[in-house]
């Protein structure tokens, strides 16, 4: 696109390797300084509008929808919400732990997917390796072993759940008030078989993405990082969560901002800017102010707010990754892959003593009270906090929703990532394909869910363009 | 002379009652004709075509037609599969089907015959009516995106419930299910107790608040396509 100044402009469109579709524009100016850097969505959501009408209870599977990756996430943040429109919050020992199984299977897979899959190939060969062989079948072809490590890792997750919600995607299990099924003693077995042997391979992930990140700790701490808040949802001990509790949020020194507060009254803390060039939009603390009030969600985020891990494995590892930063939170934006192991092993500690649990043999999955027209469901996806608010009007029908997805929370974030990744790596140098997998090596880091965040469809090639200060294109690159 | 009727389908030799449609001898015979609007507990009414059959040659709807001694009848042949197919297709393409989220999904009739016909994309264009939703009743819901038009709870209200809660207004692609009074549905006197509640072969009545209770894997075609009960009657 032609530029009206003596500008250059990049465009990285879209950014491969991440779900969904999201482009990069990046300005430079005469002396080929980076001006501006920015991570755009480009594609409409529409999804608090085409839910108005619908019944409520047709919610927890429809929004689902919004993504294929982490689909479970959107299925119980409806799912906790409709609970309270039927006054069910309260669920029953095998509905609350068939969906905790549900989660935990979907931590699983959804973080294998992103490390293996979609990171490893810049970890493995280096940001600015050749891109033939920087993709998940390089990883094949060199480290076979690893690869199918995350495969499997990743089958493992997706069969967890299968049998909590009756299809590796897009399942029913979770309905309003409680779950449709329970665990039967076969599928209970049939998960047990291989259990030991995904935390074994949790460990050796967990290993992975830590000596990655303390070797090359000089090179990524400054690597696309910067100062932020931090928000997730909190156990009322202090305990990691990703199920339930109240919202916590820290600053960058890991100061209290807030605190267990209530998820219905979250509207009273966050609230969201748009912009005009994005159509996702900007959350940020209320009481700071969108210019210094953005945070970080996601892995880091979460392990940075968890005062500790309930599972033994994944707790040890919390102690190692605080103690690099001195127990202070960690601001460094490629500390996210060790951080987000670091939950996966939580995940699969969590899931070996959940299948341990008679409680997930019950037959007692619904409960129902007083009805409420209100709702609010707040959950941690595996990108971040999720945040569902609908309103049921006495027939039954959704007249009001507002999501705020994980990635959506993440917006500011992402861009002062790419900002400051165009700013060290591509100002006055020649720009290569290398150089630009720079900027989008700092996406990945946050695991965007682009797809969720607003809408994604057909096929994703990369398409980056180079103009002059005239606006006349120079070169063009797609792959 | 002998009280049944002899005739053939695709080559079988079937027996019927005089009087009997040919849809109820082949069921009795464990032979499988698609159907939408045929319900076992309703009058033939004939509307769906999805149970089009050839007899000696020409089409005509199994659900209303008496079987004659020594017709010839063709069923579950290539030709008829494919117009089928078609039939359900545009059945599909001319409401606002979504299985993903339809609760109906795995026990919906419209969906069993799409997947036993292979109908997986249909080649029409959608036409993504404008229809609506009436929720007033406290425990029935109307999903008008979803209602293929088979009048089985219009007949079901009528025969079975002696109410006369449903029927159809307008005509052609303006035709649509509306209830006997002037406003909603909570306005008659239907109760969730009525037979016509359950009868709808697809998600458009529905009673509300059940949801997706059932579990996937435990949903009427789940398991079995749809059809498979009446075969399972061969040779019984």
């Amino acid at each position: 696109m032609p530029t009206t100044d003596k500008t250059k402009r990049i465009v990285i469109e879209p950014v491969t390797r991440v779900e969904g579709h999201g482009k990069v524009t990046i300005l430079l100016d005469e002396k080929s300084k980076v001006k501006q850097a920015r991570l755009h969505i480009v594609e409409f959501r529409g999804f608090e509008r085409f839910i108005q009408g619908r019944p409520f209870w047709e919610i927890p599977v429809m929004v689902q929808r919004l993504c294929g990756i982490c689909p479970v996430s959107h299925h119980l943040a409806a799912a906790k919400a409709m609970d309270r429109i039927v006054g069910g919050e309260n669920l029953t020992p095998t509905a609350e732990k068939m969906r905790l199984l549900m989660h935990h299977g979907q931590f699983l897979q959804s973080h294998a997917l992103h490390f293996f899959h979609l990171c490893s190939p810049d970890l493995l060969f280096g940001f600015d390796a050749d891109v033939a062989i920087r993709n998940v079948i390089g990883v094949a072809a060199k480290y076979p072993e690893l690869a199918v490590q995350g495969v499997m890792m990743r089958k493992y997750g997706q069969e967890v759940i299968k049998v909590t919600a009756g299809k590796k995607i897009h399942g029913t299990g979770a309905i309003p008030g409680g779950i449709n099924k329970n665990l039967s003693i076969a599928e209970r077995d049939e998960l047990l078989r291989d259990i030991d042997q995904m935390i074994e391979w949790g460990k050796s992930a967990v290993k992975i993405a830590k000596d990655y990140t303390v070797e090359n700790l000089e090179k990524l701490a400054p690597f696309g990082s910067f100062d932020s808040n931090h928000l997730s949802i909190i156990r009322s001990d202090g305990a990691y969560d990703i199920y339930d509790g109240g919202l916590r949020a820290i600053d960058f020194e890991g100061n209290k901002i807030f605190d267990h507060v209530d998820n219905q009254v979250y509207n009273d803390y966050i609230a969201e800017e748009v912009r005009p060039w994005s159509y996702m939009k900007f959350p940020f603390i209320k009481s700071i102010g969108p210019e210094n009030g953005w945070y970080r969600v996601g892995p880091l985020a979460r392990v940075n707010n968890a005062d500790y891990f309930d599972s033994p494995l994944a707790e040890a590892e919390r102690k190692e990754f605080m103690a690099v930063t001195n127990d202070k939170p960690n601001n460094i934006t490629m500390a996210y892959h060790w951080a987000r192991m670091i939950e996966m092993m939580h995940s699969i500690e969590k899931i070996k003593e959940l299948l341990n649990d008679t409680d997930l043999q019950g037959t007692d999955l619904v409960v129902k009270g007083d009805r409420r027209e209100e709702t609010v469901g707040i959950i941690e996806a595996p990108r971040g906090t999720l945040f569902h608010h609908y309103k049921v009007d006495k027939n039954d029908q959704i007249t009001m929703g507002n999501l705020i997805v994980s990635t959506t929370s993440n917006n500011e974030p992402m861009n002062r990532a790419v900002q400051k990744v165009a700013e060290d790596h591509l100002s006055g140098v020649e720009i290569t394909e290398g150089l630009l997998n720079h900027v989008e090596v700092a996406i990945r880091a946050y695991d965007p869910c682009l797809s969720c965040a607003t809408h994604a469809m057909g096929q994703m090639p990369l398409v980056v363009e180079l103009f002059d200060c005239e606006g006349n294109l120079l070169d063009k690159k797609q792959k | 002379m002998s009280d049944k009727i002899t005739f053939m389908i695709d080559g079988v030799e079937v027996q019927a009652q005089p009087g009997q449609t040919i849809m109820v001898a082949a069921d009795a015979a464990g032979i499988y004709i698609p159907r939408l609007c045929a319900h076992k507990d309703l009058a033939p009414f004939g509307s769906c075509r999805v149970c089009t059959v050839l007899v000696n040659g020409r089409p005509q709807s199994a659900c209303t037609q008496p079987a004659a001694e020594g017709i010839m009848v063709e069923n579950n042949t290539k030709k008829m599969t494919k117009m089928r197919a078609n039939l359900i297709e545009m059945l599909l393409v001319e409401g606002n089907h979504y299985c993903p989220y339809c609760e109906k999904s795995g026990n919906c009739e419209l969906q069993a015959l799409a997947y036993r016909f292979g109908v997986m994309v249909p080649k029409y264009p959608f036409m993504f009516p404008n229809r609506d939703v009436d929720a007033s009743h406290p425990d029935i819901l109307i999903d008008r995106n979803r209602c293929v038009l088979c009048a089985r709870c219009v007949r079901a209200s009528r025969d079975l419930d002696g109410k006369n809660v449903f029927q159809f207004v307008g005509r052609g692609p303006e035709k649509r299910v509306e209830v006997n009074a002037n406003a909603r549905l909570a306005d008659t006197n239907a109760d969730v107790t009525d037979k016509a509640v359950d009868i709808c072969p697809v998600g458009a009545l529905l009673r509300k608040r059940v949801g997706f209770e059932v579990p996937i894997g435990k949903r009427l075609y789940d398991s079995k396509p749809i059809g498979s009960d009446i075969e399972a009657q061969k040779g019984a």
